[in-house]
């Protein structure tokens, strides 16, 4: 009973004052799990955040779903995503629950455009850091090519962006069984621990 | 009834099990099927929820998702968005972990993310031009341009909490807009 208090309490705290979405939520994990609780050291908070990155979807619920669950068996789990997601659901919810029942007041409607121009920085900010990201590890030529097939397929054909990233993926995981230098390289990087810098 | 609930469920699996990158990765990807595939927003109605999303805590998936999911079907609608959100992956991660201990560090799984990180690059993109010719057609030039200028100010190099820049945004807004 107190373990589960503690899981809610450690994810709770985590949900309401993450802001900026999943990613940058990391740090306040590593604050309550190793050094409030000591659920777990650095080594192993660091393999747990590798092997949420080797998956796709949210990382914040992958994180607190299987550290709730390492604590806490699957109730542990349960407790924890709901700590971490539901307060802000619900805020959520209220919020624009409000604003929709007063839709057709014109001050209502001008919030909706106030707020439209703040989402192109952001989304704009987003866009740049996800191509900033790209050139740099996976370089200039690969990311254009990649952008402009996606740009054609996408805007040109009218092809859902899921068949892309499919079919990318895809490419991704048969490209490895036949190297058996990436390997090399894979086990080269792990027994020396520096990353790679500008790799193909 | 039971139609929606499934294509609830759709909306939010599909985004979240092929969205390599975190959270905002998946942005793109939930637009294209709530406003592009089952048309239940409009774009300016998808940049209220994510603006709001943004100006509240915790990760920002699973906020659009209750939200998206309750204003379609209620709360079973809310819980079954949500559910597709977060389970998936993280019943693969619990079910699949001594195999994916073993990927954590493999090239294959790395040059995964590497493939789709452009392809997300390029949906935000789009994504970003949609909400800026929203926002021209409907607010004009003048007053988007002071916003966008005064946004960036604020939150790039000034540093301003996102919370506050979007409340201050709602009240232009309210007060200019109307």
């Amino acid at each position: 009973m107190n373990r589960q208090w503690q899981i809610f309490l450690a994810f709770f705290r985590i949900g309401i004052f993450g802001f900026g979405g999943g990613p940058s939520m990391i740090p306040l994990f590593h604050k309550e799990v190793v050094e409030r609780y000591q659920w777990m050291d650095d080594s192993e908070f660091s393999d747990v955040l590798a092997i949420g990155n080797t998956l796709p979807g949210p990382i914040a619920t992958k994180m607190a779903g299987y550290i709730g669950y390492r604590v806490g068996g699957i109730g542990g789990c349960c407790n924890a995503v709901v700590a971490n997601i539901v307060p802000s659901i619900i805020a959520m919810v209220l919020l624009l629950t409000v604003l929709s029942e007063h839709k057709d007041q014109a001050w209502v409607q001008g919030m909706g455009l106030g707020v439209l121009p703040v989402v192109v920085v952001m989304m704009g900010k987003l866009t740049w850091d996800f191509f900033d990201k790209s050139f740099i590890s996976f370089g200039a030529l690969g990311t254009t090519v990649i952008a402009l097939i996606s740009f054609a397929a996408i805007v040109l054909l009218g092809l859902h962006p899921g068949f892309l990233i499919v079919s990318l993926l895809v490419i991704a995981l048969l490209r490895k069984e036949q190297s058996s230098r990436d390997k090399l390289l894979a086990q080269e990087q792990s027994l020396t621990k520096k990353p790679v810098k500008g790799q193909q | 009834m039971i139609d929606t609930y499934w294509q609830l469920f759709l909306a939010f699996f599909i985004p979240n099990i092929i969205g390599y990158g975190g959270g905002p990765a998946i942005i793109p990807l939930i637009e294209a099927e709530v406003v592009g595939h089952y048309g239940w927003l409009n774009i300016q109605q998808f940049s209220e929820t994510l603006a709001l999303g943004n100006a509240l805590p915790s990760p920002i998936a699973t906020k659009m998702a209750g939200h998206i999911g309750y204003s379609v079907a209620g709360i079973p609608g809310a819980i079954i968005a949500v559910f597709a959100t977060v389970a998936p992956s993280l019943l693969l991660m619990i079910l699949l972990l001594a195999l994916l201990y073993r990927l954590r560090d493999s090239i294959k799984v790395k040059s995964m993310t590497l493939l789709v990180r452009p392809v997300i690059a390029v949906m935000m993109a789009i994504l970003t031009w949609k909400f800026l010719l929203s926002s021209y057609t409907q607010s004009g030039w003048m007053h988007s341009a002071l916003l966008i200028g005064a946004a960036y100010l604020l939150l790039e190099r000034l540093k301003i909490h996102p919370a506050l820049v979007i409340s201050g945004a709602l009240m232009y807004g309210g007060l200019f807009l109307g």
